[in-house]
């Protein structure tokens, strides 16, 4: 039976989309960026083991198979465990079945307006996500995708026919600082956005304002505005440096991006004809 | 130094409160009242708990008049005629409340504002209504200087409704407590976000399950108190409460507490309820010559009896010998599941009671899930609480509650703290509320985590307010002590915080 590896799912949540949401956080990612606030969700776990000895709570071992396995009822949550480990992941995953899944959202389902899938990245469970929705809509509730672009959807828009749409990042503008930032390029991200436009399945757009980079921030902010016009919402995010792996804070800036500076970045994205941004 | 030195010389006591607490030193001297040995023996031990009603019931514990009679036909006693406009409507009101008895001697019961008022407010222009509206509630807030003051409103919108949210959110007052009586069919989305906004800032309305009300007391009922149910036109005559964790210490085992213990503590709370409900039909003046019974604004036949109970969680914990309170009641199915079958034999139990005087109930008592006071400490959590600090998140506490909420017609509720980007997404907290109403939960109650005004485990107070007392300063609103009391003994602002990701509990 297909299995997804799951880092976290929140029962509610206000942040991930229009009302009250149960989000699903995916592990692994296609991008590395230098801002990501939960790092431990890029890599899929290595067994490398160097955790498991730090587990003040004897949580974690290894299984017969050499694989590193995570007690939930024993751990007490201390975050040592990300914290040490190497590899930008986590012991605590779960490879969990459709049906698995099914169990706690239905659950929280009577409590909210639907689901959001993010991660990570959590299109790389494409086939396992079309199931999933499948089955979400089935109780009458909305599913909502929160993904970086980089899968291209015009190629396989088979998960867009059970979904309401797609929460896109786009990061910045395409050029050298893309390629520091997300080590990759834009290309993806931008077709992305026409293609979704053009299917009517862009929900929302957002874009962080680093402190300082007046350039890098406006050139992200333009492109943006330029495509998408008015068709959807575009949230203006403020850097925060909380969670940030401390290496890429020297780089970015240790403390968050102030709320003036980031209104001048949601006006000229007004500017440039997205009439719907604004700062979050 | 005497018990009565002591009160006046206390620099904390405002006039008013120097005069009750003078009121109550009085009573206290009676002793014509009186119950069986074992009753005083478990109210010793703590297993049993008056509330310090007072030796002398000389009114019921809650009245709730029927106001639209003041409208329809005026008060002979206090000489109002039936108000023709809007100041006449809000006058009569103010002096009609000075004069609603209660066990604090302030009106636990202000009326549906929002249905007696619109008539009068409709004809007004929106400005001026609103004028008036202010001024009203700045008299409740300095003139029934006590959190236990509660109104009413919804569950249709109004203009009124909606102005008295506007006022409520501008004027941050304590007093009065307010309730939105919710219903998904009659209650507009939109009018219900406006009060899920003004509830965020001001711990204001709480949302009420108006079906589950009505399905108990027919369409006239009011929520009085804390959150209190009660009927419109009657009240509550008492509301004593078993200790439920004091009424466990001696008990062999859960199966010896559920035969043995707890009926036997059923038993010496009803006696109480018995003896105390017949000496105020029988022998206090109220019934008898009070202008609210012979003028018709209650009649006796409303009032019952609120049979209540705290501290269930310490209870099925210490039953079980669970020590660490974060793997107890809520969040451990077998205590939970304890506490249901504790639940069942109180609830048969108070059933197949005979009550006196409680004609329009069938002759019996309700169940109420008491707030707490501030004495109870760490003990015993209100009512069936899961403890303060160890709550889990948020789904798992409704799923909870809502198990436990169907017992308890004349009221309980919990309480839940949102941080503060909630404020920008109520449209994410009305399907919780709805889909928990609709699951069995009766009261919803929330506030930001920042806010002055906080509701504590049922009342609201201003935590400016409390400061004033730890600096030895007067507060006009009785309630700000209990408030500071049950801050520093039982941590009730200390409740856990609603993430803007409530991550799950497993
Ligand atoms: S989580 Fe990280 S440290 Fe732990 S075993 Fe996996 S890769 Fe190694
Ligand atoms: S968070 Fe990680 S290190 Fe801490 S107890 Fe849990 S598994 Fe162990």
């Amino acid at each position: 039976m297909m299995r997804a590896p799951v880092a976290k799912i929140i029962p509610f949540s206000n942040v991930d989309g229009p009302g009250n949401r149960t989000s699903v956080f995916f592990q692994g990612c296609t991008f590395n960026c230098l801002f990501c606030h939960n790092p431990e969700t890029i890599h899929l776990c290595k067994s490398c083991g160097i955790c498991v000895e730090k587990c003040p709570a004897g949580a974690l071992s290894f299984d017969a198979s050499g694989t590193v396995v995570w007690n939930s009822t024993a751990c007490v949550g201390c975050d040592s465990c990300i914290h040490v480990c190497p590899h930008d992941s986590s012991p605590r995953v779960r490879w969990l079945t459709v049906e698995d899944l099914m169990k706690e959202i239905r659950r929280s389902a009577p409590y909210i307006d639907g689901i959001t899938t993010s991660g990570g990245e959590c299109t790389l469970q494409n086939e396992f996500l079309i199931e999933l929705f499948t089955e979400v809509r089935k109780l009458g509730k909305t599913c909502l995708i929160d993904s970086n672009g980089s899968f291209d959807f015009e190629a396989d828009p088979r998960i867009l026919t059970v979904s309401e749409g797609v929460m896109l990042d786009v990061k910045a503008a395409d050029g050298a600082w893309s390629n520091i930032l997300i080590s990759h390029t834009q290309e993806l991200v931008l077709k992305n956005l026409d293609y979704l436009l053009s299917v009517n399945k862009l929900h929302e757009v957002r874009t962080v304002i680093f402190p300082g980079r007046d350039t890098e921030n406006a050139e992200a902010v333009r492109t943006v505005a330029g495509h998408i016009g008015s068709a959807c919402p575009y949230k203006i995010i403020r850097y925060r440096p909380f969670g940030v792996r401390e290496r890429y804070q020297k780089l970015l800036g240790e403390f968050e991006t102030e709320t003036e500076y980031a209104e001048r970045f949601a006006r000229l994205a007004r500017e440039c004809g997205a009439a719907k941004a604004f700062v979050v | 130094m005497s018990d009565a030195l002591n009160i006046i010389q206390d620099p904390t006591l405002t006039y008013k409160q120097e005069l009750l607490a003078l009121a109550r030193l009085g009573e206290s001297t009676d002793d014509s009242l009186r119950y069986s040995d074992a009753y005083y023996e478990a109210k010793r031990k703590g297993a049993l708990c008056d509330l310090n009603e007072g030796v002398m019931p000389y009114r019921p514990r809650y009245i709730c008049p029927d106001y639209t009679l003041l409208f329809e036909k005026g008060c002979r006693f206090l000489e109002l005629d039936p108000p023709k406009d809007l100041l006449e409507a809000v006058n009569a009101l103010e002096i009609f409340y000075c004069h609603v008895p209660s066990i604090t001697s302030f009106p636990v019961y202000l009326g549906d504002l929002d249905k007696l008022l619109e008539p009068f407010v409709i004809r007004e222009d929106r400005a001026f209504a609103k004028k008036v509206l202010g001024l009203f509630l700045r008299n409740i807030d300095r003139v029934q200087t006590d959190s236990f003051v509660h109104a009413d409103i919804g569950p249709e919108d109004s203009v009124t409704g909606r102005l008295l949210l506007e006022l409520t959110e501008e004027m941050q007052l304590a007093i009065p407590n307010l309730t939105l009586r919710y219903d998904p069919e009659k209650t507009s989305d939109d009018f219900a976000l406006a009060c899920i906004r003004c509830m965020l800032k001001t711990a204001k309305p709480s949302f009420a399950n108006h079906r589950m009300f009505v399905r108990e007391w027919g369409e006239r009922y009011a929520i009085a108190s804390c959150y209190n149910g009660l009927s419109i036109g009657g009240g509550g005559y008492t509301l004593p409460r078993l200790r439920l964790y004091e009424c466990a210490l001696d008990a062999e085992s859960p199966e010896d507490f559920l035969a043995r213990e707890l009926p036997r503590h059923i038993d010496l709370q009803l006696e109480y309820m018995d003896k105390r409900v017949r000496f105020i039909v029988e022998q206090s003046n109220f019934f008898k010559t009070n202008f609210l019974v012979t003028e018709g604004f209650v009649k006796q036949e409303n009032f019952t009896g609120m049979f209540g109970v705290v501290g269930l969680a310490e209870c099925c914990n210490y039953l079980l010998g669970i020590e660490n309170k974060k793997k107890g009641f809520g969040m451990n199915t077998e205590a939970t599941d304890l506490g249901l079958r504790i639940m069942d034999v109180i609830d048969v139990r108070v059933k197949a009671h005979e009550a006196p005087y409680c004609e329009s109930y069938g002759h019996r008592y309700r169940l109420h899930a008491q707030v707490g006071i501030d004495s109870d400490g760490m003990d015993d959590s209100p009512g069936t609480r899961i403890p303060i600090g160890v709550e889990p998140p948020m789904l798992d506490q409704l799923e909870v509650n809502e198990k436990f909420h169907p017992y308890f017609p004349t009221g309980t509720g919990d309480i839940f703290k949102f941080e503060e980007t909630w404020l920008r997404t109520p449209e994410a907290i009305l399907p919780i509320i709805k889909a928990s109403l609709a699951r069995g939960l009766r009261y919803f109650s929330g506030y930001l985590e920042n806010n002055d005004v906080v509701r504590v485990t049922g009342y609201l107070v201003k935590k400016s307010e409390i400061e004033k007392l730890r600096a030895k300063k007067q507060s006009l609103n009785n309630v700000t002590v209990f408030g500071m009391g049950a801050q520093d003994g039982g941590h009730a602002l200390d409740r856990r915080v609603q993430q803007h990701d409530e991550s799950s509990g497993r």
